[in-house]
């Protein structure tokens, strides 16, 4: 049977509202719909309390001791903006010094390189061949002036997890601030700031199936209290940290979907793997030359990204857009017109980065809709080599990489 | 990004995919871009070494759908063209039928690249052949 189509498969750029997300932010628009920092009547008191809840909600989620760690902001953009930034001007008189990973998400990476035109160093840390970072390679970048750690903790391409605790043990030890950029994992992995020694860290509603337009960030309070600096000044809500009214229903949806998350995550990443799994297995075993990008176990469970020799990733796409949603490394699917720089820090051929298809199952995949897709991308893939001279030429035995290319 | 109706119906329906068989008479071959920038044009062309005129032309392309969708176009403009009227094929008429938006103009420019590239592979490999085929009609 045919699913209803299209399939969306690319739930590492945005997920669905659940309907249960939206049943409980729909008063906050319109009976409850008062400013939480009016401290003087009742609407105002309603609203506090819905964001009260939501703080709570999410500081269950991931592991946070008290839920005033917890700073609204717009989305994990502005998170991980207000977590860099916001250490790197309060710290500045301690060291002007951070550490951070070649694959982080490119808000990491700007800011990394807007802080670097204002006179910070940064050390960017490579990546192991299945996108693993070196707990060893970051004790030997840090300095005595390294004020901030900041490492990813799954990965928006590969889904590669890493080894977030081992880092903030690292961190602690130097007495280091230590940002993870938790986006990918939160509502998805077990995250847990108290026992994996994390300081700041940065999440967003719209990939629990809550709404965009919210995200939080993780300040710590205790053993180390951290501090940073606001990035938005105004009327100090947010405890001095982002000033600006907070979106009240947003932040109620984000946190009824991070407490469902919560309740479904050892049942849905269990169903998520299997049907991941499932969706690899297939292809794999009838698509030769494809490549698993990522660590193969340490990884989302939604999560797969698989390299097609010879075949172009967007080519890729647009025989399956009408049918299914997903997304690839291809220089031709990005603003920035270059293939995808964490496939390519995976040390692959240049090659294998525009031939790389991400594909992202969420709360509501069915199987029929991942045994679709397989085929689909399976027949798209051979029509695809059948129109590939790379694929001819490799089936005639020419060394592909010895080749003189007449490049533009 | 949406595609252009021509893009979608180059790419789905590709016209003259293939290759012609190693030492097939009149046969030039272009090989252009790199696997590395994620484009690659294959573009033969068959020309009837007495008459000049390309009777057939055949592309393989490892590309985004634009690019195939250059490839395949221009395969179908080769056709019936003399090797003099081929060489005056340029990249913008390729963006205009195609609809091509800015970002797609390399596509085009490789499909140029392309034919030029098997005109002169041609030319180099057949024009002596070509000269003695016109001498001995004539």
């Amino acid at each position: 049977m045919t699913p209803k189509l299209p399939i969306f498969m690319d739930s590492q750029s945005t997920t669905p509202v659940d309907p249960r997300v939206l049943d409980a932010m729909i008063p906050y628009f319109t009976e409850k719909f008062g400013h939480p920092a009016s401290r003087n009547h009742p609407f105002g008191w309603e609203a506090e309390a819905g964001l009260d809840r939501a703080r709570e909600q999410i500081a269950r989620l991931i592991g946070a001791r008290d839920p005033k760690e917890l700073v609204f902001t717009s989305g994990g953009t502005e998170s991980i903006n207000l977590a860099l930034k916001g250490v790197a001007e309060m710290y500045r008189e301690k060291g002007n010094h951070i550490v951070t990973t070649v694959i982080e998400q490119r808000a990491g990476l700007d800011v990394c390189k807007r802080l670097e035109r204002q006179g910070f160093e940064v050390t960017y840390v490579k990546v192991g061949t299945d996108g693993l970072v070196d707990v060893e390679a970051i004790r030997s970048a840090l300095t005595p002036k390294t004020i901030l750690v900041s490492v990813m903790f799954a990965n928006n391409e590969i889904g590669t997890i890493q080894p977030i605790a081992e880092i903030g043990r690292l961190a602690k030890e130097k007495g280091i601030v230590f940002h993870t950029d938790a986006t990918q994992a939160v509502g998805k992995i077990p995250v847990d700031v108290e026992a994996m020694g994390v300081d700041l860290l940065s999440c967003t509603a719209h990939l629990i199936y809550g709404p965009k337009g919210i995200g939080a960030l993780y300040v710590r309070r205790k053993n180390p209290r951290v501090r940073i600096s606001p990035m938005i000044d105004g009327g100090g809500h947010e405890r001095g940290m982002r000033s600006g009214t907070v979106p009240v229903p947003l932040a109620v949806g984000f946190g009824r979907a991070a407490e469902l998350c919560r309740e479904l995550m050892p049942e849905e990443s269990q169903r998520l793997t299997a049907l991941r799994d499932r969706l690899q297995d297939q292809i794999l075993s009838k698509v030769e030359e494809a490549y698993l990008n990522g660590h193969p176990e340490k990884r989302l469970p939604h999560n797969l990204n698989i390299s097609f020799s010879y075949v172009e990733g967007e080519s890729v796409l647009m025989g399956l857009n009408k049918e299914a949603a997903l997304a690839s490394g291809s220089a031709c699917t990005s603003a920035t017109l270059e293939p995808s720089y964490v496939i390519s820090a995976l040390g692959v051929d240049a090659e294998l980065a525009h031939s790389s298809i991400r594909f992202g199952l969420h709360r509501f995949t069915s199987e029929e809709e991942v045994d679709f897709v397989a085929q689909r991308a399976v027949e798209a893939i051979q029509r695809l080599r059948e129109m590939s001279p790379l694929y001819e030429m490799a089936k005639e035995g020419i060394n592909l990489k010895s080749m003189h290319w007449k490049a533009e | 990004m949406p595609y252009s109706d021509k893009v979608i119906d180059h790419y789905s329906n590709p016209r003259n995919v293939g290759s012609f068989g190693k030492g097939t008479p009149g046969v030039g071959t272009g090989l252009v871009g790199a696997p590395e920038c994620g484009d690659v044009m294959k573009l033969q062309i068959k020309v009837n070494v007495q008459t000049g005129l390309i009777e057939d032309a055949k592309f393989k392309t490892f590309g985004c759908g634009s690019a195939i969708a250059s490839s395949s176009l221009a395969t179908e403009w080769l056709k019936g063209r003399t090797v003099e009227e081929a060489a005056k094929i340029k990249n913008t008429d390729i963006v205009n039928e195609l609809k091509l938006p800015p970002v797609k103009i390399h596509c085009s420019v490789l499909a140029e690249d392309a034919i030029k590239a098997a005109l002169q592979d041609y030319k180099e490999k057949w024009a002596n052949a070509a000269a003695e085929a016109r001498t001995g009609a004539s």
